[in-house]
């Protein structure tokens, strides 16, 4: 039992195995810490900083944050709340999300979050920035206007498709995806079923033709709210 | 593809053996070279060292005095921090752009000349300043412009702008800048208050007498901290990176001050070199290190080749090489990694990407760099400063460095001071010196506000001005800023927020987006159309940047927004109106329409 450390997680105990992240721990024990730049079978990121938790009072990332014997954390309190929905909100303003025409409406993990955090419109004043399109792929589509950095495309394809396709570029406010050829999509090895063609969580890179194969209504959250799988998982058990 | 760049690119990259780990030396050539590092460049050198393009495209863009656009032979960087500006940056900025006939960011049209903006050069004590390729030229004025102009378009040589050398090593053969000491005081610690106070490596000699383990022990004595900013004891650090397993282990030292208003390891780089490098070798010898590197912000280029014959002088006198002073077994040597123009490198994980050759963005900890930094190898990180008080601690002992200081923060610190204040230099002071003591010796005893430790520490006002430098009160690694009372603070808050915003890696979103926005509201209220509001908006939206942001630069970034609106919260007060009509100051309604009413060809009914 040696491998297994026991911590708190908002007042209740929590057993998980040596090595694992606060999120990864969490999520085993049913309990959803909200993520945009986590994805499973990808080493983790800590970018978007939507899983902001408190470790024995400092803030720290959970998907990079490795549990630790006795640690207490605090993640579904009002301060972290307000934390996550403020990043969500500078997401949104940051790039040009226009839910209502994006065809990942109801599978896309920003618009979900932001539901979840009962955002109806962001407080903060839009940046409305100039972003490049690329649709020069035959079968991707990549639209800067919706991305938000998480860094998922450009860790999918190093570490599970095995090439580059994507990096960023360009620093703070000015940083953005580029792609691994001298000028577009098309010039690169990016074939449609590679893992990074599929790992946006928004609608910056979109399989072209199958937008609306599921009509808005019945897609992935319209029917299961985020988180509630894992949390449903809990419930159960 | 040209062949003459092709093979002039492959001799670069192998002049350090295609290592990707030597990036940084091979773009900064090619840039030096081809006034940019092109797409055709970026193609051969990802060739070369066998990654793909898009990684080369991703580093370069990173770094401020790198481009993939073709720059002029000569780039003219006129420092624009909030000092230069006091000291009539904007009269010198506009002679520039009169006389070269283009504005900034633009390059003459026969290519020779690209003006452009930079934050601070580490020049405040003698601003206005900028950059002439790697060419210091200080004190600028809009006469002197124009004769700086004449002389480079007759020249065209940068260094024929230095006709007066500075003092002290400046006037060196190998450094030959106009760039002034002014050491205003002298602490005993760091600058000796008489020549014979120490010998030469005194401390290294001690130091190679005892066990690695109680040099360490000798410096967890005194208590020292990093003079960096942070404060984190020293010896602890050292013990961490002794004790982590790893063969080959680093010690780098971090000279890349960029907090604006930080210019203390200038002036140890130029009169002290000796003195970094013996702390250095200490720390090897203590931490069982064989290579160290000494980053070198890129700003300070011109201290370079003086740095490399501090070095090699120090190789033949065998204080550096296999078997240091005799030392079966201690073999340590050191290399200068150049940075290029980013001030997130200061931050030691950061740094240590630099030092590999890859974009600045600073890691997830852990692991911390003690376990695995530089290579993956335990390495540690210090300060030029931290470096220099190592070698007196091992020189004069423990207990003579804590003569002087407070409780918790032991010996003098470098203050390096600027603004509105007669006599802008250096000043090495014990630590525990109030804020009053500190502005009296600088000839500023009519400050309206001080910024201590920079951009990222806090603004105080006259209320706090008997409060202590010390870890304990007002923790700083150097910058003092002084403003008189004829200053706009808000002014100097949304030029730190630009500093921010243009220095902001921008790998996490509240500091990435987040400083963007605090620019808006700031905008708002320094135009007149402010709110009551948006002062709270401000402080929640700081808030949650200094919270969730990931490194030390996103965590401090909304200090000079927060300390403000606590310390001179009636500055914002009297700026913003609560609206009688419930309609928002900022909107206007009329110029929102204008693009309508051209488009339907009448004037709007509104009232």
């Amino acid at each position: 039992m040696s491998d297994t450390i026991a911590f708190l997680l908002d007042g209740k105990e929590v057993l998980a195995a040596k090595g694992r992240t606060i999120l990864e721990a969490a999520e085993a024990a049913g309990t959803y810490i909200p993520r945009l730049c986590f994805m499973k079978g990808l080493l983790p990121f800590g970018s978007c900083r939507v899983c902001t938790v408190l470790v024995n009072g400092r803030p720290q990332a959970a998907c990079t944050q490795p549990v630790a014997p006795g640690i207490v954390v605090e993640s579904d309190t009002e301060e972290i709340k307000n934390i996550r929905k403020k990043i969500i909100e500078l997401l949104f303003v940051e790039g040009n999300h226009f839910c209502m025409s994006c065809e990942k409406s109801g599978n896309c993990e920003l618009q979900a979050l932001a539901y979840r955090f009962g955002i109806c419109a962001p407080t903060l004043p839009y940046q409305l920035p100039q972003r490049e399109l690329d649709a020069s792929h035959p079968d991707v589509f990549l639209d800067r206007n919706r991305c938000i950095l998480c860094g998922r495309c450009v860790r999918s394809s190093q570490e599970l498709d095995g090439k580059h396709v994507f990096q960023f570029v360009g620093r703070g406010s000015k940083k953005k995806i580029a792609v691994n050829a001298k000028a577009k999509l098309a010039d690169t090895e990016l074939s449609a079923t590679d893992k990074a063609a599929a790992a946006c969580p928004v609608g910056a890179i979109l399989r072209k033709r199958t937008g609306f194969m599921v009509p808005i209504g019945k897609r992935l959250f319209d029917v299961n709210p985020i988180g509630t799988d894992i949390e449903s998982a809990r419930a159960t058990k | 593809m040209n062949k003459d760049i092709t093979a002039e690119i492959n001799k670069i990259c192998t002049a350090v053996e295609n290592a990707r780990v030597r990036m940084m030396d091979i773009v900064r050539a090619v840039q030096e070279k081809y006034g940019c590092v092109s797409d055709d460049a970026i193609e051969i050198i990802a060739r070369n060292i066998s990654i793909p393009r898009v990684e080369v495209e991703s580093m370069v863009s990173f770094y401020a005095f790198l481009s993939k656009e073709q720059k002029g032979t000569v780039a003219i960087r006129l420092c624009n921090d909030i000092i230069d500006r006091i000291y009539g940056c904007d009269v010198v900025a506009r002679a520039f752009t009169e006389e070269l006939g283009i504005g900034f960011g633009e390059t003459t049209t026969d290519g020779f000349i690209t003006l452009e903006h930079t934050p601070c050069i580490g020049m405040c004590d003698q601003a206005p300043a900028a950059l002439v390729n790697n060419v210091v030229v200080t004190d600028l004025s809009s006469d002197k412009v124009r004769k700086l102009v004449k002389t480079l378009r007759e020249t065209r040589d940068p260094q024929q702008l230095v006709t007066r050398f500075g003092n002290g090593n400046n006037s060196s053969d190998l450094v030959k800048a106009m760039v002034t000491n002014n050491i205003r005081k002298k602490g005993g610690i760091i600058f000796p208050l008489m020549d014979s106070a120490f010998a030469e490596n005194a401390g290294l000699e001690r130091a190679i007498a005892m066990s690695p383990v109680e040099v360490i022990d000798e410096i967890n004595t005194s208590r020292l901290r990093g003079r960096g900013g942070a404060g984190f004891p020293t010896g602890m650090k050292w013990e961490f990176t002794r004790s982590s397993e790893g063969a080959n282990k680093y010690i780098i030292c971090n000279a890349d001050e960029g907090e604006p208003g930080t210019f203390k390891d200038r002036v140890i780089l130029t009169e002290l070199p000796d003195l970094l490098i013996e702390g250095m070798t200490i720390a090897a010898y203590a931490m069982g290190a064989e290579n160290g590197i000494l980053y070198l912000r890129g700003e300070y280029a011109y201290l370079y080749d003086f740095l490399m014959s501090i070095l090699s002088q120090r190789r033949e006198k065998k204080l550096l090489g296999n078997a240091v002073m005799g030392k079966k077994g201690f073999n340590f040597d050191i290399r200068i990694q150049m940075g290029a123009g980013a001030y997130v490198c200061g931050e030691e994980t950061a740094l240590i990407r630099s030092c590999e050759g890859m974009r600045g963005d600073p890691r997830n900890r852990p692991p911390f760099p003690a376990q695995k930094g530089y290579l993956e190898s335990p390495t540690c990180v210090n300060n030029v400063e931290t470096f220099c008080c190592a070698v007196r601690i091992l020189d004069k002992g423990a207990a003579w460095f804590s003569e002087k200081g407070t409780k918790d923060s032991h010996g003098t610190k470098l203050l390096s001071i600027s603004g509105n204040c007669q006599s802008p230099g250096i000043y090495e002071v014990p630590f525990g010196i109030t804020v009053r003591e500190m502005l009296r010796e600088a000839g500023a005893a009519n400050a309206r506000a001080v910024q201590i430790g920079g951009p990222s520490g806090q603004m105080i006002g006259p209320a706090d001005f008997d409060r202590r430098i010390c870890f304990e009160e007002l923790a700083t690694g150097g910058s003092v800023m002084v403003f008189g009372p004829e200053r706009d603070i808000l002014e100097v808050v949304s030029c730190f927020v630009d500093f921010f915003i243009e220095e902001s890696c921008g790998y996490c979103t509240p500091c990435r987006a987040g400083n963007v926005i605090l620019k808006k509201y700031l905008q708002k209220i320094m135009s007149g159309t402010g709110e009551p509001a948006d002062l709270a908006a401000l402080q929640d939206l700081g808030a949650v940047i200094k919270t969730a942001s990931r490194c030390g630069l996103g965590q401090t970034s909304p200090n000079p927004v927060l300390t403000t609106l606590k310390n001179f919260r009636s500055l914002y007060e009297a700026r913003v109106t609560e609206s009688k009509s419930g309609l928002q100051p900022s909107f206007d309604l009329a110029a929102a329409l204008k693009e309508t009413e051209s488009i339907i060809g009448r004037a709007s009914v509104h009232p």
